[in-house]
């Protein structure tokens, strides 16, 4: 078991140093920051002293190395735009980023089961019909075309809901939200809403395979001989049973919600590190896109660490569920 | 003897896309208080529809066409759903094939034996959970209170029917249907398994219906068998009767293909050909094909007849064990 | 458990049909994908003929008027024909922008998806055939790729490539290849254990010939039905690129580009200059999508009911 975890473990810090090379070369070969960041009138003294000052006259695998180095101390280089520690940056947008996706993972989860538990029941029902409609259109509609239109229709038509920003934060246990007050609710209504579509079709399509396949099971129908009530059949024994497959899955799309939310916090203005992703790739500010890449790349490869080991933990008990499945 | 279950000309058939499956073709068979009856056939003879019609869980595309079922006098065959559901599990309850697959994983063997109880009365959680620790003790599991905190994945084969078995008897019901409930199991536990259900039915008075394809299951353990083909009872007497003089050919044909150590060194009887087709059954006999003895008669269905003790659906009956 | 172990049916008889007609037969027993296949036909049309059917060349900027900018639909054109789409903020006929855009979008999902079917199809019957450390360290660089969200690949992509029809089509590919790679290789994997292969081993065919011409053929249903549904995953992904502004630049106008430059003008009430070309690109990768959902329901036995 250990021997296991340490071997991931080297593997995973593996492919976070593969990683940073990929990302920290091919991120500097692209563009010059420095014609955009020194006015167009400066002398050439003035462009050499910006360069010398943003590292920029070194070679590359020098420049890399001292990228690697301040990586080690967690200094990933300052922003060219704001002269912040461009890390700072990410981790000043990032809750309200996390905020958003987990806004959106909790409304997939409540949206989607229950739907997703009704077309399972009733196949033939021309209402599961049309949601397992839906769930295919939700699949197909490109994020961000339903953002617009959800602003058309709510913001701009309706003019119930507000399209850009995030709104009033309150603080509870110390974290600053949008979920604590009304105009916050109001504001990530939307954006969470589109960030959860394509989540919502995947927690529909999940949960009525499950209970498809439950309601097919032996035990259900030995429930029934038993005389146990429908209600009980549907939610305790079905229920429990395709709960953990469901809950799990959707727990690790949270890091593809992350990823996902550049598009929605570009269309929403909304100031999470997402934004701050494209709005650093359209300035060339290479530090704060460097900074943004790695923390993806150590989150995902946290992620899928923490998932590997949990399932070699829950091991015999997923071999078994297979067996019954 | 009081009749417990009385099924007259039932009728289970299944309407699928490649045509009407009889899967029950008109079966009659009564079960008396206490009495343990074996109804024994192949698969696909219609042995299992036969149990589920009883409790009304038979799923599209299959319905109950005709017949009655009565269960202590009342008719139960096509009753409203609230009416079976208060029957299911309380004074009718079934155990499954395979003990694997019917305890749900999820749940804990307490709350899978206390539900039976909530959902027939309404007790208290302490008294259903003594009554369900009191049904394990039964059916010889040992420290009970253990194995009502496991989850299924956690207990054999063995101790998961027997846990079934206890499900079973929980609420003291009138009738238990036994589908090859221990099919599924290695041989010594199967006869544990069978020496535990025919215990617990001589104590409590309670009727059985064993449904097996193994005929010598059900020698030692059945007051009568019924044999089951395609769909219908061909032959059904006294076990002794049926065991020893079997009537009907297709009875000879299962009996002559047990392999027993009497018969050491013997070729073993095989019956010839396959089970039939289902969607295409022949107009008369459907064993006929198969059969040693089928003549010209055998072209029409043949009826039921009373001879020798029992009733049998048969032109050529055989002799050969009557004359021995 | 239950009882009714049905022997297969009589044997009815069948009219003789080419494997083709019965794909055919059964792709179209579905109304929805039928209608889907055709709306598609139509979409590839459009695309294709666009310089003939349109009245204008949006971006031969000969032909476009400033002034005809942000008309709504129906306006007339300076030049005397109508908009029946309205113009967007530079005075181009969305209708005629919509279906160059067509042409960009549909040829750069098309380009990628084949070159990432192509180099995912290598990479997996190598992994598939060579076995051993080979196969045991392409399919954990699958697997390492395919953990990141192919969107988030393809966005740290451009970030590093920049703007470009070229780097996009290269960003979609590196982004796709891994889905392709893991289906050959799970399919192979399966031929590999059949008894023909092992009988052609036996025969001394060539490895190559092995697996080019008993392996590759089997492997060809699923591929097909993954390329659609990853073709129609990249016009998606592209035009969310484009529409960040990260994508295609404005001399390639993507659908997602003129979704872009509608953007503006929506919050003012000017709708149609997004939305129409919204359609068009969900009319495109939904007609796509289903064609693929049907195309595995034919082409894969095992999920026939």
């Amino acid at each position: 078991m250990s021997v296991f975890v340490i071997r991931r473990l080297m593997q995973a810090l593996l492919v976070v140093f593969l990683m940073s090379v990929i990302v920290f070369f091919g991120v500097n070969i692209v563009g010059d920051p420095v014609y955009m960041l020194v006015s167009p009138d400066a002398d050439q003294a003035d462009i050499e002293a910006a360069i010398r000052r943003l590292g920029l006259d070194r070679p590359i695998w020098d420049q890399y190395l001292l990228f690697l180095k301040g990586a080690a101390q967690g200094n990933l280089g300052d922003s060219f735009i704001f002269g912040e520690p461009a890390l700072k940056l990410i981790l000043h947008h990032m809750p309200a980023t996390l905020e958003l996706a987990f806004s959106a993972l909790m409304l997939a989860i409540v949206i989607g089961i229950p739907l997703g538990l009704f077309s399972g029941l009733y196949p033939d029902n021309p209402i599961s019909k049309g949601i397992m409609a839906g769930s295919i259109l939700g699949f197909s509609l490109p994020t961000f075309w339903v953002g617009l239109m959800l602003i058309l229709l709510f913001a701009v038509e309706l003019g119930w809901l507000p399209s850009t920003g995030r709104g009033d934060t309150a603080t509870i246990f110390g974290i600053e939200t949008s979920l604590a007050t009304w105009d916050g609710l109001r504001h990530i209504f939307l954006p969470a809403l589109n960030l959860a579509l394509l989540k919502i079709s995947l927690a529909i399509r999940l949960t009525r395979a499950g209970v498809r396949e439950a309601m097919s099971q032996d035990y259900v129908k030995y429930a029934r001989a038993k005389g146990i009530s429908t209600k009980r059949i549907i939610f305790v024994h079905v229920m429990k049973n395709i709960m953990i497959p469901v809950v799990t899955v959707m727990g690790l799309e949270f890091g593809s919600l992350i990823g996902f939310s550049v598009v929605t916090e570009t269309i929403f203005a909304w100031p999470g590190m997402g934004k701050l992703l494209i709005d650093a790739i359209l300035q060339l500010d290479r530090p704060v896109v460097v900074a943004y890449l790695m923390i993806m790349v150590l989150f995902f490869v946290v992620i899928n660490l923490v998932v590997d080991i949990l399932y070699s933990i829950l091991d015999p008990r997923v071999r078994l569920q297979d067996q019954g499945a | 003897m009081t009749a417990v279950l009385e099924v007259a000309g039932l009728k289970t058939h299944f309407f699928t896309h490649a045509g009407v499956v009889k899967a029950v073709d008109g079966v009659d068979f009564t079960v008396n208080k206490g009495e343990v009856m074996g109804l024994v056939g192949e698969s696909g003879s219609g042995k299992s529809i036969t149990g589920f019609s009883i409790l009304g869980l038979i799923d599209q595309p299959g319905r109950i066409v005709e017949g009655s079922i009565r269960f202590n006098g009342d008719e139960i065959a096509n009753a409203p759903e609230e009416t079976l559901k208060s029957i299911r599990g309380n004074r009718i309850s079934m155990i499954f094939q395979d003990p694997m697959m019917t305890l749900n994983p999820v749940l804990r063997i307490d709350s899978q034996m206390m539900e039976a109880i909530f959902a027939h009365e309404k007790v208290s959680k302490k008294v259903a959970w003594e009554r369900s620790r009191h049904a394990l003790g039964l059916v010889g599991i040992p420290s009970p209170e253990e194995r009502l905190k496991a989850y299924p994945h956690q207990l054999s084969g063995g101790m998961r029917q027997r846990v079934s078995i206890a499900i079973a008897f929980l609420n003291k019901p009138d009738l238990i249907i036994a589908d090859e409930p221990t099919t599924a199991l290695d041989v010594t536990i199967q006869a544990q398994i069978i020496h535990e259900a025919q215990k617990l039915t001589r104590q409590t008075g309670t009727a059985m219906i064993w449904i097996t394809h193994d005929l010598a299951v059900v020698a030692g353990l059945a007051d009568r068998i019924s044999v089951m083909y395609a769909g219908r009872i061909v032959e059904q007497g006294l076990t002794d009767d049926v065991i020893d003089r079997p009537l009907h050919p297709y009875t000879v044909g299962l009996l002559g293909s047990v392999p027993t150590a009497n018969k050491r060194g013997e070729r073993l009887f095989q019956i010839e050909g396959m089970t039939p087709n289902m969607l295409a059954l022949p107009e008369g006999c459907a064993f006929a094909p198969r059969c040693r003895s089928a003549s010209a008669a055998c072209k029409a269905p043949p009826p039921i007849t009373h001879i020798a003790n029992r009733d049998i659906r048969c032109f050529n009956p055989q002799a050969q064990a009557a004359a021995e | 458990m239950t009882d009714t172990t049905l022997q297969s049916p009589a044997p009815a008889k069948v009219k003789v049909e080419t494997p083709f007609q019965r794909f055919r037969a059964e792709f179209f027993e579905s109304r929805i994908a039928a209608t889907a296949f055709f709306v598609l036909v139509i979409i590839m049309a459009l695309a294709i003929l666009a310089p003939w059917i349109t009245p204008q060349n949006p971006y031969d900027l000969a032909q476009v008027d400033v002034l005809d900018g942000r008309l709504p639909p129906g306006s007339e054109a300076f030049a005397g024909y109508t908009m029946w789409l309205g113009s967007d903020g530079a005075g181009r006929d969305l209708y005629s922008a919509i279906l160059y855009g067509l042409r960009i979008s549909i040829s750069v999902g098309l380009a990628s998806g084949v070159i990432a079917l192509f180099v995912g199809m290598v990479v997996g019957l190598v992994a598939a055939y060579a076995g051993g450390r080979t196969e045991a360290v392409i399919m954990r660089v699958v697997d390492l790729q395919l953990s990141f969200p192919a969107a988030l690949v393809a966005l740290m992509l451009v970030a590093a490539l920049g703007k470009g029809i070229d780097k996009i089509i290269l960003a979609l590919v590196v982004a796709q290849w891994a889905y392709y790679a893991r289906t050959v290789r799970a399919t192979a994997l399966v031929e590999r254990g059949k008894e023909y292969v092992e009988a052609a081993q036996c025969l001394g065919l060539s490895k190559t010939r092995v697996v080019f011409r008993h392996i590759l053929p089997n492997c060809l249903a699923p591929l097909i039905v993954v390329g659609t549904v990853q073709t129609a995953h990249a016009v998606s992904l592209e035009a969310t690129l484009s529409f960040l502004g990260v994508g295609l630049p404005q001399t390639e106008p993507s659908l997602g580009v003129l979704i872009a430059n509608g953007f503006e003008y929506m919050l003012s009430g000017r709708y149609w200059i997004s939305v129409f070309p919204g359609i068009a690109l969900l009319l495109t990768v939904a007609s796509i999508n289903l064609v693929g959902d049907q195309l595995r329901d034919v082409l894969n036995p095992r999920m026939k009911k």
